[in-house]
């Protein structure tokens, strides 16, 4: 093997992040799943980091749900997301950094056509201006966010308190990364490592001191699919394919699961307990399941912030067995305590899923 | 058990390592023609009971390739004979059907 050779040829996977100067767009579904992502993303940026990431009150979906649900056409997408890009130009800023995969897909394809179709750019254009009075200049640079927290891994390496070393065996810990299907199998270009080696979980999960592992439906989709979900009469199917990457990963040991896509993260994490409850069948050790994270509360993690103020009590699967692996103190008493500590109730626990 | 108004679906993956294919063999020894067999699928597209009764010869010979029950399908056929005046391979089609029914009955 010629190192070089190597190495100039993964140059091509690889995708430009400048430094810092983002605009920071939030996912429309995410908070409702996992509410403190999102919000611990700004934290880490912000304060930790000392980038700066800018956000408004004033932006909205950028349509791709429902242009993936089939309900609304994409020309309507495409003048939601001209007005996000109008906000982002309102406020001087060239880099857009969307908090869902979703959005980057949407984003990129919306990019690409236009590209193809200058005339339809200027349809679009058209139409902002009449709806609501606004001009857009195009993002230099997009990127999702977990290029970002993958472009500053290692300071955030830099400054762990935790690692993801088992405490027992002083292994790293075993973690699978699932990466969602819009953010590079529609433009391989546009993610790190492309399609064919998406790098940008796994290093991390590298930086943070764990282990990768393979497993033969890695690339699988978690099921979520959008049609697939929302039509009711669809959901054995979305169910089924999260299913097909449990029944793959279950003899390779896998102690947590990393994402980067909402939908993925909240259906394999939820579905456990409706495979859970319909085969009663688990995938974790002693009856629990196997925790799902998003990136940001796994940095969260490393980064040493309250497990509860990340929000992991919001979790379908119970983190603690996890927690307790890599050494994370937390306070059991005040998982269901709110912001304001005052209770937030309890959930009606599974019959054949593990939680506390 | 839950119900949640839906469930799983039995899983469509096929494992050749399981799959009986003992049928299979038997026809390529009575037949050899099946043998090559590219699953082009000009049979099925030509059948005249095909719209009607869901006969495919294609996925007949493939369902025995894969240790699949195929005779639901052969009961489709009319032994018109038109497939075997389109395949590319020239397989005498016909003769590979009556020879699988042999076998069956």
């Amino acid at each position: 093997m010629i190192y070089e050779g190597k190495q100039k040829i993964w140059k091509d996977y690889q995708k430009e992040i400048p430094d810092d100067h983002w605009y920071y767009v939030r996912s429309c579904i995410r908070q409702n799943f996992f509410p403190a992502s999102e919000r611990k993303f700004t934290d880490i940026t912000q304060q930790m980091l000392g980038k700066d990431v800018y956000e408004t009150p004033y932006h909205t979906t950028c349509g791709g749900i429902a242009y993936h649900c089939d309900a609304i056409p994409q020309e309507t997408v495409m003048t939601i997301v001209a007005r996000q890009f109008a906000l982002m130009t309102e406020a001087g800023y060239e880099n857009y950094v969307p908090s869902c995969v979703t959005s980057f897909g949407n984003y990129v394809e919306i990019l690409e056509t236009w590209h193809e179709f200058p005339e339809l750019e200027t349809r679009i254009r058209e139409q902002l201006w009449k709806a609501c009075r606004r001009e857009f200049k195009k993002p230099k640079y997009l990127a999702h966010t977990s290029d970002l927290i993958y472009h500053w891994r290692n300071e955030i390496a830099e400054k762990a308190r935790v690692r993801l070393i088992d405490k027992e065996t002083g292994e790293p810990v075993r973690m699978a990364e699932h990466i969602g299907c819009h953010y590079a199998k529609m433009f391989p270009s546009k993610g790190i490592g492309g399609a064919e080696y998406p790098y940008v979980l796994a290093g991390m999960i590298e930086s943070w001191g764990g282990q990768v592992v393979d497993y033969p439906e890695r690339r699988h989709c978690c099921g979520y699919g959008f049609r697939q979900y929302h039509m009711k009469a669809n959901r054995g199917y979305c169910v089924s394919n999260t299913h097909k990457k449990f029944e793959s990963m279950e003899p390779y040991g896998i102690q947590a699961i990393l994402t980067n896509c909402p939908g993925c993260c909240y259906f394999m994490d939820r579905w456990q307990y409706v495979i859970a409850e319909q085969t009663g069948k688990t995938y974790g050790k002693d009856g629990f399941g196997i925790p799902v994270f998003t990136y940001e509360e796994l940095a969260g993690l490393v980064l040493g912030y309250d497990p509860w103020d990340l929000g992991l009590q919001l979790h379908q699967v119970a983190v603690e067995p996890f927690l307790d692996r890599i050494g994370v103190e937390y306070d059991p008493k005040a998982k269901y305590l709110g912001l304001n500590r005052e209770d937030i109730l309890r959930p009606e626990l599974p019959t054949n899923l593990k939680c506390f | 058990m839950t119900d949640f108004g839906f469930k799983l679906s039995k899983s469509a993956t096929l494992d050749l390592d399981k799959a009986d294919t003992g049928l299979y063999e038997r026809l390529c020894s009575l037949e050899p023609d099946a043998r090559i067999c590219m699953n082009c699928g000009s049979c099925s597209a030509t059948c005249t009971a095909a719209p009607f009764s869901g006969m495919s010869l294609r996925k007949v010979i493939l369902g025995l390739q894969r240790g699949q029950d195929v005779r639901p399908m052969l009961q489709g056929c009319m032994l018109c004979g038109k497939c075997s005046m389109v395949c590319p391979r020239g397989i005498n089609t016909r003769h590979l059907l009556l020879t699988l029914c042999r076998i069956y009955d």
